[in-house]
């Protein structure tokens, strides 16, 4: 790998700040830093405003913020954040790019890193240096069934973390460093336009924030039980998650899935109802802090993630839950 | 005019093969031999795709293209049984790269090159192999042509593709010029099976076999982007305690206790 002006983040906006997972990247790069002593960490950040998000990306360890700003970044095409991110990379000639693999940076970071002459090391769950100075990336493969360690060995790396899985560090307010705005034809860059959008967002807590998270699967049997997980999660203040295959089957809208190719959800409560952990459904949830599960077989992987379980029919277990709980928090 | 359609197509382990059968031998994943591998559940989405666009535009012609080596045959032909055109295996030892998208996708960049005059390629989301999420990107940018990602439903008018892309709460609807590259998601429904003159039609038919010397790729030339450093198995460190009771609603009731107990709730 050639010698490197160090690492820079491809940053998302969350209203007019850094989203949390740009500073969970910015986190990692840190950490990286101390193996690249000398080097230094960059940001960029596109957005129709974003001086505040750069400050605040600087409190959080970046040494320069490259800006873009434009009303049409407000709610970004990928191509457009490409071309920002290109322009960045030209400036800035780092060694390693990280980005975040959410709905944004899946579209941005395979285009980008092929645009550089490489592929990208997707979905890390962590990051590291090795003697060589190159990158090793760790990632979960085969739907989560193992866990691959590469190293990048071309002339730069591209790197796309998994959300929640790095802590994003505190922010110091003592840190300084410089905005360099740049200039980029956004326009020309976009060829596929957006021509219209159609929210379904759920009422009450949103899954992805959620502190309690009820989640059915296949073992529901149908719709009409995800009113009773409704109701628990009210209970709990949480909200109500599903298996793909509960997904799939039109039970409940995607945006309830829970996994590889849904929601990535954190809360401190995961109960999982007649899912079988599959682990491409454990790749969204394992991360929460008490996983609970009901299955009614023994031998159902998710046991094996749970901290937790109940062997037994849903039907009957759950009811009893519900009103022992009523009966606990009064 | 025929509507010209690719549908990349890949050959991977079962997905739904129970986790405690997935082994590591060599630095590669293995599964038992008796487990049959399948074509990758999005691949079948987007054969799928392609028939629905054939339908509707009456006149199409739908290539599959697979890339790798050692095909299964009679699983690679799955899509000629749905109602696919014809099938195309780029085969070369040199194919067999499951770390690095890189080979893959200038094989594939080079077929639909000397395939010619294509309207539309048609992927999976991601293969369920390394979850990559990027072969269809990398080809669309060597052929310097627009992708969109995450398809539910895809439409073409004249020579505009209209495509609906999953969000995390809802969808939205782009536009792109032809020739372009479409990603496509479980959303969009599930694929037809194949039926018995599907079947036997697809017997009949054997797949044209491109090597890398018949696509004029220097394989040596290509960098990689990633050398292999360690495959293992995932650790669960969760120590798992079973409720238990009576019956299955007293186990309900203890579950609600233990968790109050251990103030979780
Ligand atoms: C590339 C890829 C990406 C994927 N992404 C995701 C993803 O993001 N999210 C996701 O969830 N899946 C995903 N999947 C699918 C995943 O592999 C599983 O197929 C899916 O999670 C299974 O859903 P399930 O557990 O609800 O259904 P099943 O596996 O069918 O399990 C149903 C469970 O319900 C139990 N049950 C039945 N009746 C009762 C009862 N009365 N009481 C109690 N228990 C009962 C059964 O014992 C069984 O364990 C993906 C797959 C692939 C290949
Ligand atoms: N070896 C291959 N042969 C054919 N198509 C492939 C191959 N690898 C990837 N693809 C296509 O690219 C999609 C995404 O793959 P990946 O980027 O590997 O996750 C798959 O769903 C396939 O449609």
């Amino acid at each position: 790998m050639a010698d490197g002006n160090g690492i820079l983040v491809i940053g998302e906006m969350a209203g007019n700040e850094p989203a949390s997972t740009t500073l969970e990247a910015l986190a990692a790069g840190l950490s990286l830093l101390a193996s690249l002593p000398g080097e230094k960490l960059s940001v960029v950040l596109a957005g129709a405003s974003t001086a505040a998000a750069a400050q605040v990306a600087i409190a959080h360890g970046a040494q320069t913020a490259y800006t873009i700003e434009d009303a049409s970044l407000a709610d970004p095409a990928p191509e457009a954040v490409v071309a920002a991110a290109q322009e960045a990379v030209r400036q800035a000639s780092p060694r390693i790019v990280l980005g975040s693999k959410t709905i944004l940076g899946r579209d941005v970071l395979p285009r980008l890193a092929f645009r550089l002459g490489t592929a990208l090391a997707q979905d890390c769950t962590a990051v590291a240096i090795d003697d060589a100075k190159r990158l090793l990336a760790t990632r979960p493969v085969y739907g989560g069934n193992a866990v691959a360690t590469v190293a990048c060995v071309s002339d730069i790396a591209v790197a796309a973390l998994r959300a929640k899985s790095i802590d994003a560090g505190e922010p110091d307010s003592s840190r300084t460093g410089e905005v360099v705005a740049l200039s980029v034809d956004l326009a020309s860059a976009v060829r596929v336009r957006p021509v219209d959008r159609v929210e379904q967002t759920a009422e009450g807590i949103r899954l992805e924030d959620a502190r309690v998270v009820i989640s059915g699967g296949r073992g529901l049997g149908g719709p009409e039980p995800f009113k009773e997980l409704g109701k628990l999660a009210a209970l709990l203040g949480g909200a109500v998650g599903a298996s793909r295959a509960a997904c799939d089957a039109g039970w409940v809208p995607s945006s309830y899935q829970v996994g590889l190719t849904g929601k990535t959800v954190t809360p401190e409560l995961y109960i999982a109802v007649g899912i079988s952990g599959a682990s491409q459904h454990m790749a969204g949830c394992s991360n929460s802090r008490t996983i609970v599960a009901i299955n009614k077989d023994a031998g159902a992987n998710i046991f094996k993630d749970a901290r937790f379980g109940v062997a037994g029919d849903w039907q009957k277990v759950l009811p009893a839950f519900m009103e022992q709980l009523q009966e606990l928090l009064g | 005019m025929t509507l010209k359609i690719v549908v990349t197509a890949k050959q991977v382990i079962d997905p739904e093969t129970p986790t405690s059968a997935f082994g590591i031998d060599s630095n590669a994943v293995t599964v038992p031999s008796n487990q049959s591998p399948v074509i990758n559940g999005f691949d079948e989405q987007a054969i799928e795709a392609a028939l629905r666009l054939k339908e509707a535009s009456g006149d199409a012609h739908i290539t599959v293209v697979s890339v790798g080596s050692g095909f299964a045959l009679d699983v690679i032909k799955k899509p000629l049984a749905m109602g696919a055109d014809e099938l195309i295996l780029l085969d070369d030892p040199a194919f067999d790269n499951a770390i690095d998208p890189t080979v893959t996708v200038a094989a594939l960049a080079a077929a639909i090159r000397k395939i010619g005059d294509v309207d539309v390629v048609l992927a999976g989301r991601q293969a369920s192999d390394w979850d990559n999420a990027q072969v269809p990107i990398g080809v669309a940018e060597a052929l310097g042509w627009p992708v969109a990602t995450v398809a539910k439903k895809v439409d073409i008018n004249g020579t505009t593709l209209r495509v609906e892309r999953v969000l995390p709460d809802g969808h939205e609807v782009v536009e792109a010029d032809l020739p372009a590259v479409v990603t496509v998601s479980n959303e969009l429904g599930t694929p037809r099976y194949p039926n018995m003159r599907g079947i036997m039609a697809a017997r009949r038919v054997q797949p044209t076999v491109w090597s890398a010397a018949d696509l004029d790729l220097a394989i040596g030339s290509l960098s990689p982007a990633f050398e292999l450093v360690s495959l293992s198995k995932p650790q669960s460190g969760v120590e798992t305690e079973m409720i238990t009771g009576d019956d299955d609603e007293d186990a309900g009731r203890k579950l609600a206790q233990r968790l109050r107990d251990e103030r979780i709730i």
